[in-house]
Formats: structure tokens, C-alpha cells, sequence
């Protein structure tokens, strides 16, 4: 009695959500073929950010570029896909647009089923391309748009018990690397700097109210601008490392607690951390030390963590196993609900 | 040679399968709604109405803008993507100079346009030649509608004015140009998808990977930048 032979599944994954134009092919849900990143970062940081209009621009420009890439490193071609999985949101409308129609149009060439996919439910699933993941797990992501806390039962299903009531994780390092006259993007540059700084001025904690996974870093990052624009009056000179790894140590701290929190109160058996911000090195070692075995954290290596289409991918063989299918119709959604979008596969 | 022609650059959208210099279908609508939402379906009923499957396609035909940005890079990268996937050239033709094709029996000048905002036109001036070529007379641009009245009107030739947004332009155009003004009826203003893909026939293919839009304008955050930089030195 020989065993059926299950065939192997890959999918291709594009992601133009901001400011990389990325595809990737990832074999059974778990496995990364090849994984193609076309970063836009030097176009954008003589404008101190993204410029959607101009990220737009490089899409159009890279989209057939990145495709063929992807696929002579994987030796193969459009036939050997199962499936199209394509970021419909959230992200910059015009960005996410070029994504969507490439897909479409290369699905439909080649008869391919066409698999829509959260984008935050990427950052999640960069994490199964390194571990298998257990439920309950916790997932927290941080990221220039997005911080939340979200726990998963099972494969896709997402609940947040938790999210930034004003300024992403992201977003509060990038303005204050920006008030430090830091380099865009700011969070690396932060992060190296507290490296070597001391913690010692006291900014905020929002802790919020006390059963609350909710965040907020809107108080701390106006902190960090008065205490800058106060020393400055006074005519003192601020340490910038110690200034960063002050409100580093902040962010960090309350990311932590209440990660740990929750995890204890759901009893979920991993917590997994997603998004740019898990590139961070001081969140990974509060973490690790935080969670030291007593639950299994799983963080991504660096190239994961950051925008790509390998996490696409991973999430849409999910999303395709699980039956999602997108009609031609598929369009880019800037705002589109985690939860609904969870929904789909129950359907 | 069967040839799928694109055009989402404005607010027609359009696209055309033409068989053997036969056009076989063509979809064509005039309504402020979605582009990217619409084309595909739009692609996959008049190619099931056809009996055209993607594999008999042999050349992609693609209106490049001038328009609007978005509009433009929807169909080019779906244009772009689909003649990467089925290994077929890719010809992208001006949104203006497709639509300049709607005057092909109009013997002096021909000006199409599409509004552009603050008294703005993307705009270029064409001619048929003798050998029954259409010629640039006008570089296309992104200029103010007057200043190119101005010059057109020190011109003897009439100028037949081609855009779905004349009415936004018809007065100060009659009162500038007088009779040598040709406006035709409402429905030889609208891009045809048709003509789009005739005119792309005959036209050598682009380079798959660096074909871009036609703006015919700097995204607004790099001509401010540039404006800086000047003003630096
Ligand atoms: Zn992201």
C-alpha cells in the first residue's frame, strides 16, 4: 500500500503595495524558490518618504523586469504555477494597482486561478517559510503602516485583539529619526544609535486602559520632538544615542508587555513577530529575553521581514488550499479589513 | 494576425480584437467608473464572443497616454504582463496620436486633446502627407489650450479638433480659431480601440521591459524638487 504521491504546489507571489516591486515562487506553502525584491528606496529619499505617484511609476517600469527574474531563478515557468497570488491590499492605490493587473492579465494568459491576498496576512506568513506554525499563536506586527496584535486558531483566520489607536510603530521612528535629522528610513538608523546610547531620559509609556492591547505612540513621539525643541531653547545638546535608545526603549518596553500579555491570556502556544519593525535589533532581544522558551517566538530573518512577494505567496497557498478565488474583477483595495478578509475562506 | 488592442488612458475605455486586419469585436464604454476593475472582464467576454483564446493572440496593441496616470498604467501593465506571458510583441501607440487617426479623411490639420486641468491640454498637431502618412506637425506637450490656439489661428489651414472633453474648450476655441474651427459631432470624439489597433499593426514592437508611459509630465513631488534644486544654484 504505497502512499499517493501528493503533488507539489507552487505559487507565484507578486507584491507593489509601496515602495518594492516584488515576486517570489514559494513551493508547498513553505518553502522559498526564488524571491525577487526591485526596491524603490534610493528614488525615494531625496522626498524624505514614499511618493505614491512616483512609486507607481517604477511599478510599471519594473513589473516584467521582476517577473522574469523570478522565474529563470527558479528555472521555471508560468505552466508549473498553481496559482497567482497578488497583495490587493491594504497599501497606496496606485501601487497595489500595478500588482493587481499584472496578475490578472498574467493569470489570464495562461489560465491560471488568481488568489487575492492581505497583506498583513503576508507579513504573518513570512514566519511559516521558516517554522511550521502551532495554534493558537499570537502574532504581533509592527511595521510603517501597521501595529497590531493578532491572534490566529487556525490557518487563515485572523482576530485583532489589539491595534495603534493613531501612529503605526513604524511611523512614530521614522518621524522622530526625522526630528534627529536622520537619514529616510529613519527606524535603522534609530535602532544603531540606541545600540550605543544610554536610556536615560523617561518618555512616556501608553499603556491605555488596563485590559487594552490597543497602542498608542502619537504622546511619546510629540515627547521626544518637545524635549528636542526644550533642550534646544536652553541651548543643550541632546546626545542623539541617547535620545534614541530612550525612546527605543520605550517603544519596545510596551510592545513587549503587552505582547507577553496576551499571549499568556490566550494561551497560544507561539508568538510570532512580522513587519519592517521586527528588523528592529533592540525589539528582538527585549523579546527574546521576554519570552526566553517559555513560548515559542518565531521573527523572520531580515530579508522576510521587510515588503516581499516570498510572504505573499506563503499566505495565498493558504488562501488557495483554503478555496479563495479572485474573479477578474479583482481590484486593489488601499483599505482592505483584515478580519473580512479572513472570512473568505469560510465562506 | 490577430491583434488585442488596449486602451484605458482616459475616461473611454476601450479594447478591440482584430483578425487579419478584420476587426472582429470591440467594447467600448463612456462612463466615469473603474478601469481596473472593469477591463479584464471586458478582455475575457469579447475573446470568449470571438472564439479567441489568449494563445491565438499574436500582437498586443496599447494606448501609452497621454491621460490619466493610473489609467494609463493599467493598461500598460496589463498589456505589458500579457505579452511577457504569451512571448508576443507589445506595440504601445500615443492615447493622442490614436486618436488623431479619427480625422483620416481630413486633409489640413488635425488636433486632438484631452483636458488636462487649469486651462491645461495634453495636445499635438498632425497632418496626412501626400503618401498618406500622419505627420507631427506639433510635438505633443503638456501646454496651456490658448497659447496652441494662438499659433494655430496665424495658420491658414483649418484645424479639425478631436476630444472627448471639447465641450470644456468649445468656447474660447471658436472664439480664437473663428471658422477655420471643425468640430464634429459628439461620437467622433471618443477613442476608437478599433483604430488603435490598425494603427499599431503596422508598427514595429517596443521593447517589452522599458516600455513606459507617455505622461508627457514629471510626477508633481520630482517637478517640485527640480524646481528646488534650481533655486538652490
Ligand atoms: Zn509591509
Amino acid at each position: 500500500m504505497g502512499e499517493i504521491m501528493k503533488k507539489d504546489q507552487f505559487i507565484l507571489g507578486i507584491e507593489t503595495s509601496c515602495d518594492e516591486t516584488a515576486m517570489a515562487i514559494v513551493k508547498n506553502g513553505v518553502e522559498v524558490v526564488a524571491n525577487v525584491v526591485a526596491s524603490q528606496i534610493e528614488s525615494h529619499k531625496r522626498f524624505g518618504g514614499v511618493v505614491p505617484e512616483i512609486a507607481s511609476r517604477h511599478h510599471v517600469e519594473q513589473i516584467t523586469i521582476v517577473l522574469e527574474e523570478t522565474f529563470e531563478k527558479a528555472n521555471m515557468s508560468v505552466e508549473d504555477m498553481d496559482a497567482i497570488a497578488v497583495t490587493e491590499g491594504p497599501g497606496l492605490v496606485g501601487a497595489l494597482l500595478i500588482g493587481v493587473n499584472s496578475a490578472k492579465a498574467l493569470a489570464f494568459a495562461k489560465n491560471k486561478p488568481l488568489v487575492g491576498v492581505h497583506h498583513i496576512a503576508g507579513h504573518i506568513y513570512a514566519n511559516r517559510l521558516n517554522k511550521e506554525f502551532s495554534f493558537p499563536l499570537l502574532a504581533l506586527v509592527v511595521s510603517g503602516g501597521h501595529t497590531e496584535l493578532i491572534v490566529m486558531r487556525e490557518h487563515g483566520s485572523f482576530e485583532i485583539i489589539g491595534e495603534t489607536r493613531d501612529d503605526a510603530a513604524g511611523e512614530a521612528y521614522d518621524k522622530v529619526a526625522r526630528t534627529l535629522q536622520l537619514p529616510y528610513p529613519g527606524g535603522p538608523h534609530i535602532d544603531r544609535l540606541a545600540k550605543v546610547g544610554e536610556a536615560n531620559i523617561d518618555f512616556p509609556r501608553a499603556w491605555l486602559e488596563d485590559d487594552s492591547y490597543d497602542f498608542s505612540f502619537s504622546g511619546l513621539k510629540s515627547a521626544v520632538i518637545n524635549t528636542l525643541h526644550n533642550a534646544e531653547q536652553r541651548g543643550v545638546t541632546l546626545k542623539k544615542e541617547d535620545v534614541a535608545a530612550s525612546f527605543q526603549a520605550s517603544v519596545v518596553e510596551v510592545l513587549t508587555a503587552k505582547t507577553y500579555k496576551a499571549a499568556k491570556e490566550y494561551g497560544v502556544k507561539q508568538v510570532i513577530v512580522a513587519g519592517g519593525v521586527a528588523a528592529n535589533q533592540g525589539l528582538r532581544n527585549e523579546l527574546q529575553l521576554k519570552f526566553n522558551d517559555e513560548i515559542e517566538l518565531l521573527i523572520p530573518p531580515l530579508d522576510l521581514c521587510t515588503d516581499n512577494a516570498a510572504m505573499i505567496a506563503a499566505a495565498g497557498s493558504i488562501a488557495y488550499d483554503q478555496g479563495h478565488r479572485a474573479g477578474w474583477d479583482l481590484n486593489a483595495n488601499p483599505s482592505l479589513d483584515l478580519e473580512k478578509y479572513s472570512l473568505r475562506g469560510t465562506l | 494576425m490577430n491583434i488585442l488592442s488596449i486602451d484605458t488612458s482616459n475616461q473611454t475605455m476601450g479594447i478591440a480584437i482584430v483578425k487579419d486586419g478584420q476587426l472582429a469585436g470591440e467594447y467600448i464604454t463612456n462612463v466615469k467608473k473603474n478601469h481596473s476593475v472593469r477591463l479584464m472582464p471586458a478582455i475575457d467576454q469579447l475573446m470568449r464572443d470571438t472564439e479567441t483564446s489568449p494563445e491565438d493572440l499574436k500582437k498586443i496593441v496599447v494606448a501609452k497616454g497621454p491621460g490619466s496616470f493610473t489609467g494609463i498604467r493599467i493598461g500598460l501593465s496589463t498589456a505589458k504582463t500579457m505579452a511577457w506571458a504569451l512571448k508576443i510583441p507589445v506595440v504601445a501607440v500615443s492615447s493622442l496620436e490614436a486618436v488623431a487617426y479619427q480625422g483620416s479623411f481630413f486633409d489640413q490639420l488635425i488636433c486632438p486633446f484631452f483636458d488636462a486641468r487649469r486651462g491645461l491640454v495634453y495636445t499635438g498637431v498632425y497632418r496626412w502627407n501626400a503618401s498618406g502618412e500622419l505627420e507631427h506637425i506639433e510635438e505633443e506637450k503638456n501646454i496651456m489650450l490658448t497659447e496652441l490656439l494662438d499659433k494655430l489661428a496665424q495658420q491658414k489651414s483649418s484645424v479639425l479638433f478631436l476630444s472627448q472633453d471639447i465641450e470644456l474648450h468649445r468656447d474660447v476655441i471658436t472664439q480664437t480659431m473663428g471658422d477655420k474651427a471643425i468640430i464634429p459631432e459628439s461620437s467622433h470624439h471618443v477613442p476608437r480601440p478599433s483604430l488603435l489597433a490598425q494603427v499599431g499593426a503596422d508598427k514595429d514592437a517596443d521593447e517589452l521591459h522599458t516600455l513606459t508611459p507617455n505622461y508627457l509630465r514629471l510626477a508633481e513631488a520630482e517637478a517640485n524638487w527640480l524646481k528646488q534644486q534650481q533655486g538652490k544654484d
